[in-house]
């Protein structure tokens, strides 16, 4: 695979295989074991699983600089999460609905957020991130921070208004923004091309004079390398929208039995596995072996197995929390 | 009687009135291949095929309209929202549009449409996903608002809304759609803006609607072996609100608890419990109580989730309130 390098600051070095190959497989065992805890009812409601996925939050993430660079997302969030240098352990208590959650279990699932790792969240309504993004991305303008927003959206949520009505304003405005469009196929049990006038959507961006890239979502060197394009020229006010085509392996929730698509289809991907691919390609490049491999998966099995302990032996939140977060002080809220 | 869940009683609604009008079809995310997000429109789709059950794009704002916009022009569209949560992309076309066509063409235009989907909370959703809007629709006039709690009530008041010649919005809930119930086989309606006495007292009135109509008949039945016999009045309709029944039954009881899972402020219950004062002041014993859900957001935590709502904790404290016991 001819790797080039880019304009951006960062250009790929053994090192960053290595830590890209880490952060997709962290991702693979922390979804793995949410699927089991949420067998063990130890997590409820809706559980959106990123398992297949991983190459893309990994690929773009690695691409921008966190310092300035913001991430937004929707409801499959704990890729990104993980990838924007989250603590297993915090996820995972937010997942058990514990007060040492990053959302003190008020969240959940879908609503992960840290501000100091600049990661927006988490949001559960398809497509309403994306002017929120566009806002972030406006005050990075506004105070000249040099930074840019990434904000992630499927397949289905490109669809709806404020997708449209965002990248109009984001260039008039030239906001320094990437919109990421993880096409993974399917929106809960609705095949994309179905509900979609257009089988490209990266081109959607060309109706506002919004250049559109795409990059194969299976791999992460590739999302990496688009992303980092991209990222440079959204610096320069120019929003740009990046499609990535990708798969996810589970059904859309925990709750999804996923009847809706053949298991050709599914194994079909499954043998172009981003993190499979990045590991033959490292093997070629002798900078990984089955032996070192395993290693890897070892250590990051004890943290995610560190994670779920630190979950189960944290405390539920108490009664009065449900009084807080809520404003900043407690005035406006209803009580006899 | 056939014993059968809500879900069933709103398919068998759906199912007859397209085969009783072919200007009737739905529309909305995942209804078709997909059978429903909750399963209600389970076989639509290979029975009236894809002109009359209509997958949709996620874009609440666009199809909620297309469907207004059809049923000025002659269709009787059902808009299934996957949830009310996501309806609030679309409340401008329905109260901007739906509710005001009629009056702002002076009468010429009808809108018969109707807007249906889970609405209120459910488990471990966190607050984007689990909250009550019954106070949106309620508030517009123009709107009829409907919210059964039984299968019996869902069929009938599901088939008069489709036949209505005004935009109804009907409030179901995730966790009601396997409840079960008798449903007769031969046809029936429930008329809109009528309320049912689910249980028959003397002591208290309850006054409920939707979810929570199954807690408040627990308590009620935990009353009665404490020798407290109350009377549940289930609302079924919010728009229009059959005060006729509320004030009979208070001037029987002359107490009345309102239980609500929407949030306190400008809620159905607070409405209900200022009529009920306005209008049976002399003949109230104690003040109006209501119970609703605590004034915050749905948190993810299941114990906290719980204590957010009306529990039957709740409503006994309130029922002891009016009936002085504490
Ligand atoms: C406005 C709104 N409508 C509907 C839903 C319910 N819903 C949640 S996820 C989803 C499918 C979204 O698919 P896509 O955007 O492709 O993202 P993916 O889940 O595949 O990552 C739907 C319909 C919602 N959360 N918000």
């Amino acid at each position: 695979m001819g790797v080039k390098k880019t304009n951006s600051a960062k250009v790929l070095n053994d090192s960053l295989y290595m830590s890209l190959l880490e952060k997709m497989l962290l991702i693979r065992i922390f979804e793995e074991r949410a699927a089991q805890m949420y067998g063990l009812r130890k997590i409820g409601g809706f559980c959106h699983l990123y398992i297949g996925e991983e190459a893309v939050a990994t690929g773009s993430i690695a691409a921008i600089d966190l310092k300035k660079d913001y991430v937004v997302t929707a409801y499959r969030d704990h890729g990104h999460a993980l990838a924007c240098g989250m603590d297993p352990k915090v996820l995972m208590a937010e997942l058990f609905g514990k007060i040492t959650g990053c959302s003190h279990g008020k969240g959940g699932s879908m609503h992960f957020f840290d501000t100091e790792k600049h990661f927006l969240g988490g949001n559960g309504i398809v497509g309403a991130q994306i002017p929120v993004a566009t806002g972030v991305a406006f005050s990075q303008h506004y105070k000249e921070t040099g930074g840019v927003t990434l904000v992630y959206f499927g397949d289905g949520a490109i669809h709806q208004g404020a997708f449209h009505e965002s990248l109009n304003m984001a260039k008039i405005w030239n906001l320094p923004i990437v919109y990421i469009c993880e096409n993974n196929q399917w929106g809960m049990g609705t095949f994309w091309k179905k509900v979609s006038a257009v089988e490209d959507f990266y081109k959607m961006g060309a109706a506002y004079d919004i250049p559109g890239m795409q990059a194969d979502g299976m791999d992460v060197l590739d999302v990496y390398e688009k992303t980092a394009k991209a990222v440079d020229i959204a610096k320069n006010g120019q929003p740009v929208l990046l499609e990535a085509r990708t798969y996810r392996y589970k059904g859309h929730s925990m709750s999804d039995p996923a009847k809706y698509r053949t298991r050709e289809e599914l194994e079909a991907y499954k043998k172009q596995d981003p993190i499979g691919r990045l590991k033959t390609l490292m093997e070629e490049k002798n900078l990984i072996d089955d032996k070192a491999f395993d290693a890897l998966h070892k250590k990051l099995k004890k943290i995610v197995d560190a994670a779920v302990e630190f979950a189960e032996k944290s405390e539920e939140p108490a009664i009065h929390t449900i009084y807080e977060d809520i404003y900043a002080d407690k005035e406006a809220i209803w009580q006899l | 009687m056939a014993v059968i869940s809500y879900r069933e009683a709103l398919n068998q609604a759906i199912d007859e009135e397209m085969a009783r009008d072919e200007n009737v079809f739905i529309l909305g995310e995942e209804v078709g291949e997909y059978n429903g997000a909750y399963k209600v429109s389970r076989g639509l789709l290979a029975k009236y095929g894809e002109k009359r059950v209509i997958d949709t794009p996620i874009a609440e704002l666009g199809f909620t309209g297309i469907g207004i916009g059809a049923a000025i022009a002659g269709l009787r569209p059902i808009v299934e929202w996957m949830t009310h949560n996501f309806a609030i992309l679309a409340m401008d076309q329905v109260i901007n549009n739906a509710a005001k066509m009629r009056h702002m063409s002076g009468g010429q235009i009808k809108v018969p449409i109707v807007f249906r989907g889970p609405n209120g909370p459910a488990e471990y959703l966190s607050s984007q996903h689990s909250q009550s809007l019954a106070a949106f629709w309620m508030h517009v006039p123009g709107l009829k608002v409907v919210a059964p709690a039984t299968p019996y009530d869902a069929k009938g008041l599901l088939k008069s809304a489709i036949r209505d010649d005004d935009p109804v919005v009907m409030l179901e809930a995730e966790l009601m759609y396997s409840w079960e119930g008798e449903v007769p086989e031969e046809e029936y309606l429930i008329p809109i803006g009528k309320a049912d006495i689910k249980r028959q007292g003397k002591d208290v009135t309850l006054i409920t609607y939707s979810k929570p109509l199954r807690t408040v008949l627990s308590v009620a039945d935990k009353l009665a072996e404490r020798g407290i016999d109350a009377e549940v009045i289930d609302l079924r309709s919010l728009r229009p609100l059959d005060t006729d029944t509320i004030f009979a039954s208070v001037r029987k009881t002359h107490r009345a608890v309102v239980v609500d899972e929407a949030w306190p402020m400008g809620s159905p219950a607070s409405f209900v419990a200022y009529a009920i004062s306005r209008e049976c002041f002399d003949e109230l014993d104690a003040q109006v109580e209501i119970v609703t859900s605590e004034d915050v957001p749905m948190p993810y935590n299941h114990r906290l989730e719980l204590a957010v709502q009306p529990s039957e904790e709740k409503i006994s404290d309130a029922v002891a309130k009016v009936l002085y016991m504490e």
